[in-house]
């Protein structure tokens, strides 16, 4: 069963798998990122308090966290059409991803970032910083270890929505488990994608922990 | 002289729930250059948004603060940040940065007032050493103790050369020993580069081992004002008894019988005034607690006398110590 036709298929997946979820994380944060220090610096509590964006931004983030991904992914075909230029194979699946992973990622940014004691912040302002320099320097600066969790959680989550996206022809492993194991009852392949899929997210997941760990200079 | 700390009529007030706490009420006070000035009261007596509003962390609904002679209520946001470099703050939890070392911790205020890193470095080794912890300057603030750690956040507060030192319960988190060694650094930083210092504290002992003028508050106003030899002497605020006579509670026998606090400080100390109050009315004088105390430099003694049971002896015992120059206050219902 496990010829070479079958092997080069499935290291083609899985290199497409990586390919999708580590660019969409990227893009995730680069969206996410700053609605989450948005979201964090004008809450009630935050440093620079600003009821009104604060809940616009609530409202959007809470808005697209809750489409389901697979009808996200049929939603935006034709953003991603616009785009890409096609709306199957694994870079058009990157536009999707991102849309539904840069309001969950800007959740977890604004939880971890208002982890950062009240107290360094105080301690800053009291100093004469600025918001940007707060930001930077304290906030995400303190806050490395829990961003660090967090994009390891990001990872984990885009890597299981990847493989969702087979089902409309995504590509990657995920697309290779629906065509052979639910179109041709071929569920041998199934399982070897779903081993592969699986060693994926524990080596992702723990050299995500190990870096943050590693950074983290709180606990001696 | 301008004083360098000028209050006027400040207020704050915040929104709770459907009511307003006015937790600064109409307080007005200055402070001179060179001065170490104790804010004194129990918790939630208005301490902590007081020393707030003197840095604008809190702003004050009403009223002006004057520091330096400048009208800190009517600076820009860019005045404001850099007139706060030059009124260092510490804090009862350091508040150092947690994933920062020693030497980067002490960097961070020169970083924000836009010293090149090498001058930083430099600046901070120096500090280190004043503070007596340049072996720790490679460690995280996780692997010191309370005392160095706030020795950290005393060198960092001193980076930028400030005028004013705010201290905002700074020795709370500390036990007895290193509060003293916490204490005698702030003195000498005040002794040596003429840094006016201002104590939030709940605690009189920290007011008595530093301070040389006293402020009480409660329930958000000033209630009293002076030395600290004046309030150790002679309180006359239910507040400052309060405060003065708080670490006589324990003591379990002192109940029910007529009691007063004897205070006598220099050249009283040498007089035998117990046992002359004695042998004068032929009536016995219980002692339940004596000790003395060095506040601002100087010895103080306070004595607990239990008075005889004749009223008239007891009053006349009472003239009579008077008349010596003791400070005299009865405080049977402060104890118990």
């Amino acid at each position: 069963m496990l010829d070479k036709v079958i092997i080069d298929m499935l290291i083609e997946g899985t290199v497409a798998t990586l390919y999708m979820t580590l660019v969409s994380t990227l893009f995730g944060y680069i969206f996410g990122l700053p609605m989450g220090i948005v979201l964090a610096v004008t809450d009630q509590e935050g440093i620079k308090p600003n009821g009104i964006i604060y809940k616009i931004l609530d409202f959007i983030v809470n808005l697209m966290r809750s489409i389901p991904f697979l009808i996200l992914l049929i939603l935006v075909m034709p953003v991603t059409k616009a785009l890409v230029g096609k709306t199957y194979g694994s870079t058009a699946t990157i536009v999707p991803l991102t849309i539904a992973a840069a309001p969950f990622i800007g959740r977890m940014v604004e939880s971890s970032l208002k982890e950062v004691d009240k107290g360094v912040i105080e301690a800053a302002q009291s100093m004469g910083a600025g918001t940007f320099t707060i930001i930077w320097k304290v906030l995400l600066a303190e806050a490395r270890t829990s961003l660090l969790v967090g994009v390891t959680i990001a990872v984990g989550t885009i890597f299981g929505y990847s493989a969702m996206a087979g089902v409309i022809g995504g590509g990657g492993l995920g697309d290779i488990a629906i065509r052979y194991g639910y179109y041709r009852y071929e569920s041998d392949i199934m399982f070897v994608t779903i081993v592969i899929l699986v060693v994926l997210v524990q080596i992702l997941q723990g050299l995500g922990m190990m870096l943050s760990k590693k950074l983290d200079r709180r606990h001696m | 002289m301008e004083p360098i700390i000028r209050v006027e009529n400040i207020s704050r007030t915040f929104q709770a729930g459907n009511g307003q706490v006015e937790a600064v009420k109409n307080i007005s006070f200055s402070i001179e250059k060179g001065e170490i000035f104790g804010i004194i009261g129990l918790s939630g007596a208005g301490k902590s948004t007081l020393v707030r509003c003197l840095n604008l962390l809190e702003r004050p609904n009403e009223g002006s603060i004057f520091i330096d002679g400048k009208d800190m209520m009517n600076l820009s946001q860019a005045e404001l940040r850099r007139e706060r470099q030059d009124i260092g703050m510490i804090f009862q939890h350091f508040n150092l940065l947690m994933q920062r070392n020693v030497i980067d911790n002490i960097c961070f205020p020169l970083e924000i007032a836009g010293v090149s890193r090498n001058d930083a470095k430099k600046r901070a080794e120096e500090l280190l050493e004043i503070v007596g912890l340049s072996e720790k300057a490679k460690a995280y603030p996780a692997q010191l103790s309370g005392g160095q750690k706030q020795r950290v956040a005393i060198a960092r507060v001193l980076a930028n050369n400030p005028k004013i030192l705010l201290c905002d319960e700074a020795t709370s988190a500390l036990d007895p020993q290193t509060t003293k060694s916490i204490l005698k650094l702030v003195k000498e930083i005040n002794r040596d580069y003429g840094i006016t210092v201002i104590v939030i504290t709940h605690e009189m002992a920290v007011i008595q081992e530093i301070c040389s003028k006293v402020a009480v508050l409660d329930h958000g106003s000033m209630v009293e004002e002076g030395t600290v030899e004046e309030l150790f002497r002679a309180p006359k605020t239910e507040e400052a008894k309060k405060l003065i006579l708080n670490e006589f509670r324990h003591i379990k026998e002192m109940r029910s019988e007529r009691m007063i606090r004897v205070t006598f400080g220099g050249s009283s100390a040498f007089e035998p005034f117990i046992g002359n109050a004695v042998l004068e009315y032929k009536t016995p004088l219980n002692i339940l607690y004596a000790n003395t105390k060095t506040i601002n430099g100087n010895a103080e003694g306070e004595m607990i006398l239990q008075l005889p049971e004749s009223q008239e002896i007891a009053d006349r015992m009472i003239e009579y110590f008077k008349e010596n120059n003791l400070g005299v206050e009865e405080v049977d219902h402060y104890v118990g």
